[in-house]
Order: structure tokens, then C-alpha cells, then sequence
């Protein structure tokens, strides 16, 4: 009698079961691919009435830019959002999870999360996993304490800053920071601010590129400003397109009409006895 | 050598006006040997959500497999298909999964959600999502592929323009590609029919 074991979906967290198949594989010279990065400029500041975050919106694979308008500011809780740098997988599964915490945190207290409680979370997991999960992050929020701006490092380690910046375009962002910042900036100011450092990165950074997007969190509420600059439009498609007289050769063709949806009808008679 | 260039492979995905197309290579290869020239790289998963395997062939069926178990599971206990955007959720989680060790498989899935919106996303081998607007590639050819889809790319165009343009992207992008060719299959799925057609292409 053969042992069957029946292939359960499992129940969280990683599963290790290929990694002695790619070691072998590595061992006989087959190089690993690379994942999708967000190279990136992501950087944050304080205002008066709250934080501002702001990212850029390129995602590369190796020198290859794979999307144009991605977007890197994820959603923590209401009042709390977070820019992801890094392997892009990483940052969209920490931020995610800790999101999914967060919110069952908050039906068990009863109350509106606070910065330092995602900080925590995240700094502990990615602490857990020694730098594996290579993800730097850039966490803003309002709550109850006043406004909080912290920078994650892949490694678990943490800062609290007034104005912060990540990625590969954080030197050229932190310049227009270092000059430019000054404590007390209106919501005006600081979008321009923001928008500047982010556009520094964009244009020096080869790793950043595409738009700009910013997140305006006060205690009233968020404004999440998807693509608030678009300084690099796509001016050149010729206005005709391609037009193809020479059509493709085809060898077969199969057409299966698509099952029309059946309509279900209320208060049908009732069966009787 | 890449682990993705043991095989070879080439997968785009476009949208129409309410409609999508996903077309893929034929080639089965063991490095520069060929040894298939009508492998299915394109599998249905229901009547309206396709799911295109690149990388390497043997992680792609048994994804694949996994994939489609999922799926059978979730129409038993909810009675009904899964939307696009939950599948390409599914996927990733499933592929995230495995970060340290992963399946060496590129996924780009396609199919008509609500209101039939057509819906396309593609993912890196450990689940990131890409969710584009209007086309996705994937496989050896991608490089290729980004130049001639950017370039022959419009929107909303009807279903014979969408699949003669994603033809001839396909078609010019293997060309440049040792790894990839040997014919194309595009499927081309509008809300009332599914074209499944097999293009002639340089078979070398």
C-alpha cells in the first residue's frame, strides 16, 4: 500500500522544500534570477499638521525598466502609510502582513493603531529574517501622539527623523532636504518640497524614474495624490500608429463560444408535498 | 547560463476594448537543442482566466498543477469562478511562499473580470505583481518584446486589431531570440467567444 500524503494548503509563513533542488542547480553553474527591485526614491518629512510621503514610480529588473507607473506608497492603516524600497516582493509582502496585524490589533483594542505599533512589527520581522527580506521602508503617520516618521533598514534597525529619504536615489533626495527643510513648513510647502527631492531622484537617479506620488497624512485624514507630478510624458508615438497590410500567417483556428451566464429568477414556485 | 535560458520562452499579454489576448512561443528546448515545437505555454484555468507559464518547463506544469488544485478547491467551496484579481493574489502568495527557494517561473495571467473589464498582470519569480494597463511580457524574448509592444501598443483597439498587433510583436520579437520562435499561439478572448490560433512563424 503507497503512502499518499495529500497536499494540503499549508498553513503560513515559508516553505524551504525547493531550496536543495536550487542549491544543486547554483552548484552545477546555473545562476539564480534576479527579482524585480524597486530602485527608487522614497522620502518623507513632517510638517505642522502632520507627515508627508513621497515616491517615485520605476520598478526594474536588472537595467530593464518592467513597469512605468508602479506604485510604492502601500496602505498601513488609515492614518498610517508606508514607502517601500528594495526587492519589490519584499516590501509588498511585509507591508501587506503587517497591514492584515494591524487591523486585527485594532478590532482587539478598539482603537486607532499607532505609528510606533507598525514599527515594531515590521522592525521584528525583518530582524527575524537577518536582512533576507530586503526590504527599507519609509513609515509615516498621525495618531493620537502627534505625527511619527521612521526609517526601516532591511536589517531591523530604525530611526526617527523629521525628514527621511531611502533607495537608490536617497543621496540625491537628502541634498534638496538638507538645504530646503525647515521645521514648521505649511501643506503647500511641504508638497513642493517633497515633490522637488523626489523629481531630484528621478532625473539623477538612474534607478528612479516615471512620477511622482504623494501622501498627505494629517489627523483629519489622508490624501493620497497618485501621480501629482508627471514630468516625463510620452511625447513622441506617432499619432497613426502601426497598420499592418501583410497579415500573420495562420495555420488553425478554434472558436468555443463562451457559456451565456444563466439568469437566476427570484420566487420560483415552491416545491409541493 | 540564467535558469530561465534553459528553456526559452516568450509571453505577452494586451488589452483591448473589452477584450484581452495572450500569446506565447512555441519551443521546447534543452538549452540550444530543440526538442518540442508545439509545447503549451497557455493554459485556461476557467472559461475566462488564462494563465501563461514562462521560465523553466518543469516548475511551469508543476505550478500549474498547484495552481489549478487551488482553483478546483475554491470553486467547490464557493460555488463559483475566481476573479482575476484574486487568482493573480493566489499566485503571488503562492510564489512569495517559496522566497527562499523558488519556482523559477515567470507567470502572466489574463482574463475578463466584472463587467468585463479585461484584466492583465505578469509577476517576478517570487510574486511581485505588476498590474499594467495595457500589455505585459515575459521569457527570454522580454527585452524584445518591451521595444516592439511600446512601440506597436494603442488603446482600446478592437478584438482582429488587438490580435493582428500582438501577432506581429510576438512574431518580430522571437525573431531576435534563439531561445524562443518556432510558431505562436494567441489566444484572443472577447465576453461571448474564445480564438485560440496558431501563427506560422521562421522555424529556426
Amino acid at each position: 500500500m503507497s503512502k499518499s500524503v495529500i497536499e494540503m494548503p499549508p498553513k503560513g509563513g515559508f516553505s524551504f522544500d525547493l531550496c536543495k533542488r536550487n542549491e544543486m542547480l547554483a552548484k552545477k553553474g546555473v545562476s539564480p534570477p534576479s527579482f524585480r527591485k524597486t530602485g527608487t526614491t522614497i522620502v518623507g518629512l513632517i510638517f505642522q499638521d502632520g507627515v508627508i510621503l513621497g515616491a517615485d514610480t520605476r520598478a526594474t529588473e536588472g537595467p530593464i525598466v518592467c513597469d512605468k507607473n508602479c506604485e510604492k506608497i502601500h496602505y498601513m492603516a488609515p492614518n498610517i502609510y508606508c514607502c517601500g524600497a528594495g526587492t519589490a516582493a519584499d516590501t509588498e509582502a511585509v507591508t501587506d502582513m503587517v497591514s492584515s496585524q494591524l487591523q486585527l490589533h485594532r478590532y482587539h483594542t478598539g482603537r486607532e493603531s499607532r505609528v510606533v505599533t507598525a514599527l515594531t512589527l515590521l522592525k521584528r520581522h525583518l530582524f527575524n529574517y537577518q536582512g533576507y527580506v530586503s526590504a527599507a521602508l519609509v513609515l509615516g503617520g498621525v495618531d493620537v501622539t502627534g505625527p511619527h516618521l521612521h526609517t526601516i533598514y532591511p536589517h531591523g534597525s530604525t530611526d526617527t527623523l523629521p525628514f527621511a529619504t531611502m533607495g537608490s536615489g536617497s543621496l540625491a533626495a537628502m541634498a534638496v532636504f538638507e538645504s530646503k527643510y525647515k521645521e514648521g513648513l505649511t501643506r503647500d510647502e511641504g508638497i513642493k518640497l517633497v515633490t522637488e527631492a523626489i523629481c531630484s531622484g528621478i532625473f539623477n537617479d538612474l534607478g528612479s524614474g516615471s512620477n511622482v506620488d504623494i501622501c498627505v497624512i494629517t489627523k483629519g485624514g489622508k490624501e493620497y495624490l497618485r501621480n501629482h507630478l508627471q514630468p516625463n510624458p510620452r511625447t513622441y508615438t506617432s499619432s497613426k500608429g502601426y497598420s499592418f497590410p501583410k497579415k500573420t500567417e495562420v495555420l488553425l483556428t478554434k472558436i468555443t463560444p463562451l457559456k451565456e451566464k444563466v439568469e437566476i429568477i427570484e420566487g420560483g414556485d415552491a416545491m409541493e408535498e | 547560463m540564467s535558469i530561465f535560458e534553459y528553456n526559452g520562452s516568450a509571453l505577452v499579454a494586451m488589452v483591448g476594448k473589452n477584450c484581452f489576448a495572450i500569446a506565447s512561443d512555441r519551443r521546447l528546448g534543452v538549452q540550444l537543442q530543440t526538442i518540442a515545437t508545439d509545447f503549451q505555454r497557455i493554459s485556461k484555468i476557467h472559461d475566462r482566466l488564462f494563465l501563461g507559464l514562462s521560465g523553466l518547463a518543469t516548475d511551469a506544469q508543476t505550478l500549474y498543477q498547484r495552481l489549478v488544485f487551488r482553483h478546483k478547491l475554491y470553486q467547490l467551496r464557493e460555488e463559483r469562478d475566481m476573479k482575476p484579481e484574486t487568482f493573480a493574489n493566489l499566485v503571488s502568495a503562492i510564489l512569495y511562499e517559496k522566497r527562499f527557494g523558488p519556482y523559477f517561473c515567470q507567470p502572466v495571467i489574463a482574463g475578463l473580470g466584472d463587467e468585463d473589464k479585461p484584466f492583465i498582470c505578469t509577476m517576478d519569480s517570487i510574486g511581485a505583481k505588476e498590474l499594467a494597463k495595457d500589455f505585459v511580457v515575459a521569457g527570454t524574448a522580454s527585452e524584445s518584446l518591451y521595444g516592439a509592444c511600446e512601440s506597436m501598443f494603442k488603446d482600446d483597439m478592437e478584438p482582429e486589431e488587438l490580435f493582428e498587433t500582438i501577432s506581429q510583436a510576438l512574431l518580430s520579437s522571437v525573431d531576435r531570440d534563439c531561445l524562443s520562435g518556432w510558431g505562436g499561439h494567441v489566444y484572443l478572448v472577447t465576453p461571448t467567444e474564445v480564438k485560440e490560433r496558431i501563427l506560422k512563424g521562421r522555424m529556426d
